[in-house]
C-alpha cells in the first residue's frame, strides 16, 4: 500500500494552499494531493468571470506551474476520488478501490453545487458553475449559438454569470425566489443596487421568482417554468443555488459535523490527526461572534490551509483570519471585508447613485463588516474598524468626506 | 531558459531579448530570503503571472490578479521610469492595506510585461 505523510484531499484553493504551505515551513515529509478534477489546482473565481468572458485562457488560471508542484514534490493523483477513510488505521480508499495510508490528511474538498430538485434538472443544456469543465460545457453551448439564457439563484455566482453574458450578447433572464437578490450575504441596499445596475443592463431581474421545473424535448432544456405557470424559452440554464459540502466519507468515518464538518480553531476535526479546510470546515469564527459558520470563500480556504499546515509542522497559530471576499460585475468592483450575518444597522456611506459607495454594517454598535462598491479606499481603511469591533458615530461613518481611517 | 537569461546587472544596457523569435523579458527577482532568482518572461503577462509560472511562491495573490487585494506586492528596484509608480488610485489605496509599503512599491499583478519592460529588478515585499 502506498503512504504519503500529509495526504491532502481536494486539489482546489485549499488543497494547493496547504501543500504549499507545508513546505514553506520546512515540510520535508511526503505529501500527495489527491484531486476529483483532470486539471491541476486552478482558481475558480474567473470562472464566472474572466475565464467565461475568454479574457484569460485555463493557462493563465492555474494557481501554480506543473514544474512547481514536481519541484516541491508534490504527488498528484488527479481524476480520483477518496470515498472511505479508515481513521483507525489511518488509511484513505479511492473510488478505484485503490489504498493510501496517511499520517496527517488534511480535507478539502470543498462543495458540490446544490442542485434542483424538481423534474428537468438533469436536462442537458443546465449547468453550474464550479468546474473547469462546467465552465467549458456552457462555453461550448455558447459557441453552439445559445442566446436564450436563465440563471436561477441571484447569489454572486449567478449575478456574475449574467453580467459576462449579458456583456456577450446573450439575453438573461434572472430568477430569484427571495424578495432580493444577495440576501443571504449582503444588507438590502447593496441587493437593490445591483439589481438596478442588473437590469440597466438589460437584464430581466426577478425576485420572488419560484421554478416549477426544467421543460426540455426530451433531451436538451427548452424552458423554465415558473410556480405562476410562465414558461420562459431557454437554451441553457445555470443554476448557482449555494454549494453542498463534501464531506459524506468523513462523516461515516465518524467526524462530527451537522453541517459540513466541524473543527478546531486549528482545523482539526474530531477525527485523529485529520485536518478539514475551506468550504466545507465548520468553525467557530471570530467575525461571527464565535458562532459555529462555514465560509465559501478563496480567502477562507487558503488562509485555513496555512493554519493546517501550520500545525502539522508544529507551529502553533490558531485561525482568527479577517474574512474578505471580492466580486466583479460589469464594472463594479465590490470588496467585503467582515461578516455582515446578524448585524442590526446598515449605514450607507457614499451615494449608490454615483457608483461608488460602501455599506458599513455594525451589530450593537460595532462595524462587523463593509459592504464597498468601487471605493477600494473604504475597504483598506474599514478593516481596521472591523477588526477591532469598532465603536463608531454613526454620522461620522456616513460622512463621506471623514477617511476611515481617521475614525 | 532560466539558466540563458542571466542578468550581471541592472547597469547592463539592454536586458530584453530575441530567442526563438519571441522576445523573452529578463527580470531579477530577489525573495525575502535575500537570494536572488533570475527568470524569464515572455511579455503580454502580468509580472505576477510571471513569478507564478516560475514558481517564485513566495506570493499568494489571493485574487487572482483583479487587484481586488494586496498580497503580490513588490517592490520595484530597478525598471523602466515610473514602473515603480502606482498604475490608478485603487492599486495606490490597496497598497495601504501593506505595513511594508515603501515609495515604490507596487502590486505585481498591475505590472504588465511588454516589449518595453527591462532591465527589471523586483523584491517581493514582506508578507503582512
Amino acid at each position: 500500500m502506498q503512504r504519503a505523510d500529509v495526504l491532502i484531499v481536494g486539489a482546489g484553493h485549499g488543497g494547493a494552499q496547504a501543500a504549499a504551505a507545508l513546505r514553506e515551513n520546512g515540510f520535508q515529509g511526503s505529501v500527495m494531493m489527491v484531486g476529483r478534477e483532470p486539471d491541476m489546482p486552478y482558481e475558480r473565481p474567473p470562472l464566472s468571470k474572466e475565464y467565461l468572458a475568454r479574457e484569460k485562457e485555463f493557462d493563465r488560471i492555474l494557481i501554480r506551474t506543473a514544474q512547481f508542484w514536481e519541484d516541491k514534490r508534490i504527488a498528484m493523483l488527479l481524476g480520483t476520488e477518496v470515498v472511505g477513510i479508515d481513521p483507525a488505521a489511518k488509511v484513505a480508499t479511492l473510488s478505484s478501490g485503490r489504498t493510501i495510508g496517511y499520517g496527517f490528511l488534511i480535507w478539502a474538498t470543498g462543495g458540490d453545487p446544490r442542485r434542483l430538485s424538481c423534474s428537468g434538472a438533469d436536462l442537458v443544456g443546465v449547468h453550474a458553475v464550479r468546474t473547469h469543465e462546467d465552465a467549458d460545457r456552457l462555453m461550448h453551448q455558447l459557441d453552439g449559438g445559445a442566446r436564450r439564457v436563465v440563471v436561477i439563484g441571484g447569489g454572486y455566482i449567478g449575478l456574475e454569470a449574467a453580467a459576462v453574458l449579458t456583456k456577450l450578447g446573450c439575453s438573461v433572464v434572472l430568477l430569484e425566489a427571495l424578495p432580493r437578490v444577495l440576501a443571504r450575504v449582503a444588507g438590502e441596499s447593496l441587493s437593490a443596487f445591483y439589481q438596478a445596475e442588473h437590469r440597466a443592463h438589460g437584464v430581466d431581474l426577478r425576485t420572488g421568482s419560484s421554478v416549477e421545473c426544467i421543460e426540455g424535448d426530451g433531451t436538451k432544456v427548452t424552458g423554465v417554468r415558473l410556480h405562476d405557470g410562465e414558461v420562459i424559452g431557454a437554451d441553457l440554464v445555470i443554476v448557482g443555488i449555494g454549494v453542498v459540502p463534501c464531506v459524506a466519507p468523513l462523516i461515516a468515518a465518524g467526524a462530527t459535523g451537522r453541517n459540513g464538518v466541524d473543527v478546531d480553531n486549528f482545523c482539526r476535526t474530531s477525527l485523529p490527526d485529520v485536518y478539514a479546510i475551506g468550504d466545507c470546515a465548520a468553525h467557530a469564527n471570530r467575525f461571527a461572534d464565535h458562532e459555529t459558520i462555514r465560509l465559501e470563500s478563496v480567502q477562507n480556504a487558503v488562509d485555513m490551509a496555512t493554519t493546517a499546515a501550520k500545525s502539522i509542522c508544529g507551529l502553533v497559530a490558531p485561525y482568527e483570519a479577517t474574512p474578505w471576499f471580492w466580486s466583479n460585475q460589469y464594472d463594479l468592483r465590490l470588496q467585503t471585508v467582515g461578516l455582515s450575518t446578524g448585524h442590526d444597522e446598515a449605514i450607507l456611506r457614499g451615494s449608490p447613485a454615483s457608483r461608488s459607495f460602501s455599506v458599513i454594517y455594525r451589530r450593537k454598535g460595532m462595524v462587523v463588516a463593509l459592504d464597498c462598491v468601487n471605493m477600494v479606499k473604504d475597504y483598506v481603511q474599514g478593516r481596521r474598524l472591523v477588526e477591532s469591533r469598532a465603536q463608531v458615530d454613526r454620522g461620522a461613518l456616513e460622512d463621506i468626506y471623514q477617511p476611515l481611517k481617521e475614525l | 531558459m532560466i539558466g540563458e537569461c542571466r542578468v550581471r546587472g541592472v547597469q547592463g544596457g539592454k536586458l530584453s531579448y530575441r530567442r526563438q523569435g519571441t522576445i523573452m523579458l529578463a527580470i531579477q527577482v530577489i525573495k525575502r530570503s535575500g537570494t536572488t532568482q533570475a527568470i524569464s518572461a515572455a511579455p503580454g503577462i502580468s509580472l505576477r503571472e510571471a513569478l507564478r509560472s516560475h514558481g517564485i511562491d513566495e506570493l499568494v495573490a489571493l485574487c487572482g490578479g483583479c487587484c481586488s487585494c494586496a498580497t503580490c506586492h513588490v517592490y520595484v528596484e530597478h525598471g523602466p521610469q515610473g514602473m515603480d509608480q502606482v498604475g490608478s488610485p485603487d492599486e495606490d489605496d490597496l497598497l495601504d492595506c501593506s505595513v511594508h509599503r515603501q515609495p515604490n512599491s507596487r502590486l505585481s499583478c498591475q505590472i504588465a510585461l511588454d516589449d518595453t519592460t527591462g532591465p527589471l529588478v523586483i523584491r517581493i515585499a514582506p508578507a503582512d
